[in-house]
């Protein structure tokens, strides 16, 4: 659509502008405050400089905290992405039982985040969750609490489990935008549903699933609440991810200078995502 | 071949439901039962657990807090994001395009980033433990995610209505509220949908600006979890009235959740 130039449009835009500004302008400021100063308690706050970023980026505990991070977050991709499309294709494409297919995957997405914590804690338990049990009567040795490896299990499946719906959301409305013609036109050509799927489908589908992937990968990247109430963190701190870190040190340990600093490196870090996403969505769109 | 299409979707929705069943399971459960062992169903099947959350006022009270940050949340996102949307859909103006990507950061900025700042802000503010503070903070990213879910809406309504209102002598508001609202109705509907979902769903900012009065629904279970084993089944059926108003919201956009997906704006 071609805009007028008026700049009165900022009237429109000035109540938005003063309530995210509010909202995100005043904390950021309170962050940035926090990272270059120590205190001693009693409101006294001295200049420390970029002391807390070194210290951040030096200790141990941060980078294995964002090296968990990564890899949960590399790991979900993998499996979210590729299964969400397969779904997606398979999906019937009008009538009751499409509409019935999105009403129930969409389920998981509205259940607040600490009961999908809760339910996926309760289904695992490893005597008498579902999950849990029945791993554990197949030979298997399993125990959330207990060990890494079942708690990582657990803590992937869980996300699949809430997140793939998306993926499907976003395949789905994109495969019906595609027109018949081009079904007809592959039809003609006498094109396998391999080749259907390559070259008609997957280059048409680019969009969606660009915007598919770096929705998951910013959500998952800022995950805090679900491992947090299935696992703690734990066993140990091998399914602490960032967040849940940050928000130990910021307002568990009360450390103001260092969740500061890591607040920051970590807010830019997802700033760093968001403008490739937002290149990547316009070149797309065109506007 | 194609008669087994239907096995993919089948097997993945067993999938989805198996844990909501096992919530529902434990929820008609006695507590000696849920400890005693494993079992595929209920056998002393009760409703104690749901009567306790409905008749407990710190229950019941923490869906009335929950609920009320919600619609208050999704009033404040909507009503803001309408006049911003449609300057964004229909106007150039200096420095529109930073001011929309600054938004849109916003929908990105992890909120353990500001759990605390927020704290400290809506304490000074005297905000502190009321649904107000929440629904201002989820503003946070439910305004921009409005912004951006309407501004495509609007600019599927071809610009010639707004120029043939003018024409036809209706003022800006009078325009707004009476042909482009009504013309937009069903991207509302989407938008609000959406907004009720990331508020509904959020936890961390809801539980650190509450303590007593306005606790959500969500917090007070987790004071549940902490304390383990015993009280499971109560757990169980908070959960699974936490689903319910989830339920119902889909049920009504089902025929319009595709669309705004499709439009790629969430």
């Amino acid at each position: 659509m071609n805009k007028t130039q008026n700049n009165k449009a900022w009237f429109l835009v000035l109540p938005v502008l003063a309530i995210v500004s509010l909202n995100a302008i005043v904390p950021l400021m309170t962050v940035v405050n926090y990272s270059v100063q120590e205190t001693f308690g009693n409101n006294l706050f001295f200049f420390e400089g970029v002391r807390w970023f070194r210290e951040v980026l030096d200790s141990e505990r941060f980078q294995d905290s964002l090296l968990r991070q990564f890899s949960f977050t590399g790991i979900i991709l993998a499996i979210e992405i590729p299964l969400g499309v397969a779904i997606a294709l398979s999906m019937p494409k009008k009538g009751i039982w499409a509409s019935v297919c999105l009403v129930l995957m969409s389920l998981p997405l509205l259940i607040p985040w600490n009961v999908v914590g809760a339910m996926w804690n309760i289904f695992a338990l490893p005597d008498i969750g579902l999950l849990g049990y029945t791993l554990n009567a197949m030979g298997f040795d399993y125990n959330f609490t207990r060990q890494a490896i079942s708690a990582w299990f657990t803590v992937i499946l869980m996300d699949v489990w809430h997140w793939t719906s998306l993926v499907v959301l976003l395949a789905y409305a994109g495969l019906r935008s595609i027109d018949d013609s081009y079904y007809q036109a592959a039809r003609i050509d006498g094109a396998s549903k391999w080749a259907v799927f390559l070259y008609i489908q997957l280059p048409k589908l680019k969009h969606v699933l660009t915007l598919a992937f770096l929705l998951r990968f910013i959500d998952s990247f800022m995950i805090y609440t679900e491992p947090f109430v299935l696992t703690g963190g734990g066993p140990g701190n091998t399914t602490t991810f960032l967040s849940i870190d940050l928000v130990k040190s910021a307002l568990g340990e009360f450390n103001l200078g260092a969740a500061g600093a890591m607040s920051l490196i970590y807010f830019l870090m997802t700033l760093l995502v968001c403008w490739l996403f937002y290149t990547l969505a316009m070149r797309g769109e065109e506007r | 071949m194609k008669n087994f299409r239907w096995f993919v979707p089948t097997l993945y929705i067993l999938f989805l439901m198996a844990p909501i069943y096992w919530l529902l399971n434990m929820s008609f459960k006695t507590t000696n039962e849920i400890l005693g062992g494993f079992s595929l169903w209920p056998k002393d099947f009760t409703i104690d657990s749901y009567v306790e959350i409905l008749t407990n006022p710190v229950w019941y009270n923490g869906y009335i807090n929950s609920l009320s940050y919600v619609l208050l949340n999704m009033i404040i996102s909507v009503s803001f994001a309408l006049p911003a949307a449609y300057a964004f859909s229909r106007y150039r103006f200096l420095g529109d395009k930073h001011l929309f990507f600054w938004l849109l950061t916003n929908r990105m900025a992890p909120p353990a980033v500001f759990a605390l700042p927020f704290l400290q802000l809506y304490s000074s503010m005297g905000l502190f433990d009321t649904p107000l503070a929440v629904a201002l903070a989820h503003a946070l990213f439910n305004i921009p995610l409005s912004v951006w879910i309407l501004e495509g809406f609007m600019s599927g309504v071809p610009k010639e209505i707004d120029e043939t209102a003018y024409i036809d002598g209706y003022s800006f508001p009078r325009f707004f509220v009476k042909i482009f609202m009504p013309l937009i109705a069903s991207g509302i509907g989407v938008t609000a949908f959406f907004v009720f979902m990331f508020s509904w769903v959020e936890l961390l900012l809801a539980k650190t600006l509450t303590s007593v009065a306005a606790k959500p629904i969500a917090a007070v279970m987790t004071r549940t979890s902490s304390t383990a084993g015993y009280e499971l089944g109560l757990l169980a059926a908070a959960g699974v009235l936490t689903i319910i108003p989830g339920a119902i919201v889909i049920w009504f956009v089902r025929n319009h959740i595709a669309k705004g997906f499709a439009m790629g704006r969430v």
